[in-house]
């Protein structure tokens, strides 16, 4: 049997905080394979990046409850020592994160932050450590890199902190890279280049992406497959082509409503989702969605309060959590598809 | 609306932020050049969508708008009123017309007063006392942008980010303002919020005929927002068009890499945009190019764009017109089916 | 840096004019005799003649300030005293000795003093700090936390007393505090002379450094940059000292700098408690013999160790943290 490259198997992520016990991620699961990409879709408070340290066992132990299983490549990772994780993190498992800035450090070269990963997993000297260095900078695009390896972070743009911090995270060539809204913070132009400079580089090393971020048009862009979460929860999930074009849970329905187009009819109002993002320390009964969603009413017996919907697969990894029946999806779907002019 | 004056309109405005070096004693020495000779126009009831990236002068225009920042050179009129370097007298009864909306609904609320104080506030400062008196005013006020009008008395700290927007887009409303500047007023939201404050901004603007300077960077939202849309590129306009023509027939090369870098959630069976890819950075406003600030990572730039700006002159349209700031603008869809024709 | 340097020291220069002009025009421009005043009690016509005389009463304030300043620059004659060689910060009438000779006398009290707390209080306030901020939350980092509270409520002048009644009278274990030779004549009796004032100085301070440590280190253990150090594979200890720990030590070297500064301007009751002769008793004799000239030595030599520690942080800051750029 092939086994997934990465697998998370009914993930729990909980921590305590003084208010009481946060539900941060709510049983998880989802594979990887080699060389492809997942999307992870979700807002503040989806659970998207607690998901994400907790793969690479980044998140405070004191403090977190960790359930379920993340293996990879076999390896189950929440049983892991702490000196294994430090043996795969940035060498076979790495990370990009969104502020560029504030995730390097001010106080060391861009250099010595690439190569100090380098160092650390493969034994190199300090002198071939900043030839690793200089190498990676011209990699993903630094001009004059030879002379760039010596500046700090803060003598570089939006753009090139984010292409250093790609360097760093590849230096080892991982087979997993993690990239949590690594473009959220940069320009059109700059997030058009850096999300090239990601596909090249993972057709040339057949890294295996998981890349977290609230813009489906970036989605769209870059996974292979696309998972929707809501409130901790997985609530759909599928290829790309059929998450974004036959969405099938209300939740991704309202996002896509809520998000003006380029090129779509310009005057109707966006659809928005009414309310807010549910609190994880207090989460509503049942569907966690449907205090904020327009149909909870047709279901059946008002089971949305009540039952939570288990995330339903049919085939191939395509998969949606809500009580809705297949029928009805399709026919609410159209309406909400296609908004009324004002 | 050609004819009638403009309610802003504003010529060569420019803003140049002095660098201090030298030694052994400090002078100036340059000038971060942020917003350098920027002419645009807003008519009464008009939304205008000003883009562009990072740092390519857009908050410095709203700021220089309102009046928070002292131009360093042009003119800025509002309803035909010279406002340019009104002293804060002269500047009272318009500021209560002129109202901004900022991008960062956690830092622009004082925490320690109740929102009813806040939203109140500028009727306090300017001694406005509407009929029913302010309190009465301020829960209406409330009503209007979608809060509880019961929540008066609650602290900035108690609302979601997107309820404190819809806060200081009431305090905006205050003193019924003609002009409101909204600078990256919903960045800073999540994707379902952000829909809600972007619907309610433009209920205001169309039940209230309020004009908005509405300043963004995501071309998908001023797209949806704004009549009329100004492209700028570092400290200047290179391209204002309605906003149909801007979005379908840009002319600008920078217009255009701008557009096709936008990411589109509709799945792939649409014929994908032309791709553009622009490479580099955008260069250093202290030290900007010469001739056309594009030039550098411009596929079609030649020695001419170098000596020489472009202007920002009209290629077609109506009215108030097309206007782009450059030496080859790229082919109107429209000129060629003339041509063809 | 250099820029930096030579900018920083000529603007330390003018505000040490500055001072020195203020503290001159306070000083004699009080409604009394300020003849009367330098001459110090054991005052014979005969002296108050001479002093009057050497101070130039009769000239106007600016000329006597004058001849100050060109003393601290060429010298100065006294006549019937003889000569204070530059720099000379003025006479003092009643200790019969230029000021300038009676600070250098009392300063490596002052500078032994002062270094030995330094020492012992970063020591131990960084390191329980350290812990503290490792340990955070749990019952290490609590006992730390609430000792350095009582720790930074305890005055000198009653812990010292009390200290130096146990430790040194009824128990022996310390030596009893004395002024020594100095550390270069006899390093032994400098140390054990020192020891006591250095535990007890160090105490009130340690409690400080203990608790901006922690807070500091909490901080900038949060930092994106401290996480993106554990992504990369390094360990705990590594990402400890060499991302949070830098991150934190900024605030605490500008804390430590203008302490040093200002314990160097004389640490008047812990001298005063444990019968120290430095800089801070020294302003205090100043003080009773009303020794205007020695005063205004005194409160310039206070000035300039805190200026001088000033740049010192400044300069120390930016090779730390390499966003701070001097020019």
């Amino acid at each position: 049997m092939n086994t997934p490259f990465l697998s998370v198997r009914d993930l729990r992520v909980a921590f305590s905080t003084e208010d009481g016990l946060v539900r941060a991620v709510d049983g998880l699961s989802f594979d990887l394979e080699q060389g492809s990409t997942l999307g992870i879709v979700g807002e503040s408070g989806s659970g998207k990046s607690v998901t994400n340290l907790a793969i690479l066992g980044l998140h405070d132990r004191e403090h977190t409850d960790v359930d379920g299983e993340i293996l990879l490549d076999g390896k189950d990772l929440l049983t892991a020592t702490e000196r294994e994780l430090e043996r795969l993190r940035g060498n076979t498992m790495s990370m990009i994160f969104q502020d560029a800035l504030a995730s390097l450090s001010p106080f060391h070269t861009v250099g010595r932050q690439i190569g100090e990963t380098y160092r650390k997993h493969t034994g190199a000297s300090r002198h071939e450590a900043r030839a690793r260095s200089v190498e990676m900078l011209r990699r993903v695009g630094i001009p004059q890199p030879d002379l760039r390896v010596d500046d700090y972070p803060h003598q570089f743009s939006g753009g090139m902190r984010q292409r250093a911090m790609i360097a760093m995270a590849l230096v080892c060539d991982p087979e997993l890279l993690i990239a949590d809204e690594p473009t959220t913070a940069l320009d059109v132009t700059v997030q058009a280049q850096i999300m090239d400079l990601l596909k090249d580089l993972q057709q040339e090393f057949g890294t295996a992406i998981v890349f977290v971020t609230h813009d489906l048009g970036v989605i769209a862009n870059i996974a292979d497959d696309v998972l929707v979460m809501y409130g901790g929860r997985c609530v759909e999930r599928g290829t790309r082509n059929q998450v974004l074009r036959t969405p099938q849970h209300p939740y991704t329905w309202g996002l896509l409503g809520s998000m003006p187009s380029l090129d779509g009819p310009v005057d109707v109002p966006l659809s928005p989702i009414p309310g807010l993002p549910p609190s994880l320390l207090n989460p509503p009964s049942g569907c966690r969605f449907h205090p904020r969603c327009a149909f909870a009413e047709k279901v059946h017996g008002g089971r949305c309060a009540t039952d939570s919907p288990p995330l339903e697969i049919n085939g191939g990894g395509r998969g949606t959590a809500c009580h809705l029946t297949a029928e009805q999806r399709r026919e609410f779907f159209v309406d909400y598809a296609t908004p009324q002019p004002n | 609306m050609s004819g009638t004056d403009p309610l802003l309109d504003v010529t060569g405005l420019t803003k140049h932020f002095p660098v201090r070096g030298g030694f052994p004693v400090r002078r100036t020495v340059g000038a971060v050049q942020a917003v350098d000779g920027l002419d645009l126009r807003v008519a009464e009831g008009e939304s205008l969508g000003l883009v562009g990236e990072s740092g390519c002068g857009k908050s410095t225009t709203g700021r220089l708008i309102t009046r928070l920042l002292e131009p360093t050179a042009g003119k800025i009129t509002y309803a035909g009123q010279d406002i340019t370097h009104a002293s804060r007298k002269e500047l009272a009864p318009v500021r209560s017309e002129i109202q901004m909306i900022f991008q960062d609904p956690y830092a622009s609320l004082n925490p320690r007063h109740t929102v009813g104080k806040i939203v109140s506030g500028p009727m306090e400062i300017n001694g406005i006392d509407p009929k029913g008196g302010r309190e009465r005013r301020a829960r209406e006020l409330l009503e209007i942008v979608g809060l509880n009008p019961e929540h008066y008395n609650r602290f900035p700290h108690e609302f979601s980010g997107g309820q404190r927007q819809r806060i200081g887009v009431a305090r905006a409303l205050a003193l019924s303002p003609r002009l409101v500047v909204a600078d990256e007023p919903v960045s800073a939201l999540d994707v379902s919020i952000q829909a809600q404050v972007v619907n309610l901004l433009q209920t205001l603007q169309r039940d209230l005929g309020i004009a908005f300077v509405f300043i963004a960077h995501d071309l998908a939202i001023v797209r949806h927002f704004s009549q009329r849309v100004a492209v700028m590129y570092l400290g200047r306009i290179v391209e204002t068009a309605d906003r149909d023509d801007l979005y379908e027939n840009p002319r600008h090369p920078y217009t255009r890499a701008l557009l096709s870098a936008v990411p589109e959630a509709t799945a792939s069976d649409t014929p994908p945009r032309t791709r553009i890819r622009l490479t580099g950075d955008v260069p250093s406003p202290l030290n900007p190019p010469s001739g056309c600030r594009f030039r550098t990572r411009c596929w079609k730039a030649t020695e001419r764009c170098a000596a020489e700006a472009p202007a920002l002159v009209r290629v077609e349209g109506n009215g108030v017109g097309h206007l782009t700031a450059c030496h080859y603008p790229e082919a109107g869809r429209t000129m060629t089916s003339q041509a063809a024709a | 840096m250099f820029r930096f340097l030579v900018r920083r020291t000529l603007g330390a220069l003018l505000i040490l004019l500055i001072i020195s002009a203020l503290t001159f025009v306070l000083f004699y421009v009080a409604p009394r005799d300020p003849a009367r005043a330098a001459c110090g009690k054991l005052c014979t016509p005969q002296t108050l003649a001479l002093v009057r005389h050497n101070l130039g009463i009769s000239d106007p304030l600016p000329v006597q300030y004058w001849h100050w300043l060109v003393g601290v620059f060429a010298g100065r004659d006294y006549t019937g005293l003889g000569h204070c060689p530059a720099p000379c910060l003025g006479y003092s009438f009643t200790n019969h000795e230029p000021v300038l000779g009676l600070i250098t006398d009392r300063f490596p009290t002052t500078l032994s003093l002062s270094i030995g707390s330094a020492v012992v209080f970063v020591v131990f306030g960084v390191g329980t700090g350290m812990i503290a901020a490792v340990k955070q939350g749990r019952a290490l980092d609590k006992i730390a936390s609430s000792a350095s509270l009582v720790g930074s409520s305890l005055q000198i002048y009653i812990v010292g007393v009390v200290a130096m009644y146990y430790l040194s009278d009824e128990w022996h274990l310390l030596p009893r505090p004395q002024d020594s030779a100095g550390f270069t004549q006899d390093p032994g009796a400098w140390f054990k002379g020192l020891l006591l004032p250095w535990l007890v100085l160090a105490l009130i301070f340690t409690a400080n450094y203990t608790r901006m440590t922690r807070s500091q280190l909490v901080e900038s253990l949060s930092e994106d940059y401290v996480r993106t150090a554990r992504a990369k594979g390094l360990s705990r200890r590594t990402v400890f000292f060499r991302f949070a720990w830098r991150g934190a030590m900024g605030p605490i070297v500008t804390i430590l700098g203008l302490d040093i500064g200002y314990l160097l301007g004389g640490a008047i009751i812990t001298e005063e408690t444990f019968g120290l002769h430095g800089i801070g008793a020294l302003s205090i004799k100043a003080v009773r013999d009303n020794d205007l000239p020695l005063l205004l030595g005194v409160v310039l030599t206070a000035a300039a160790a805190i200026v001088v520690a000033n740049i010192v942080v400044d300069a120390v800051y930016a090779l730390i943290d390499p966003r701070i750029r001097l020019a």
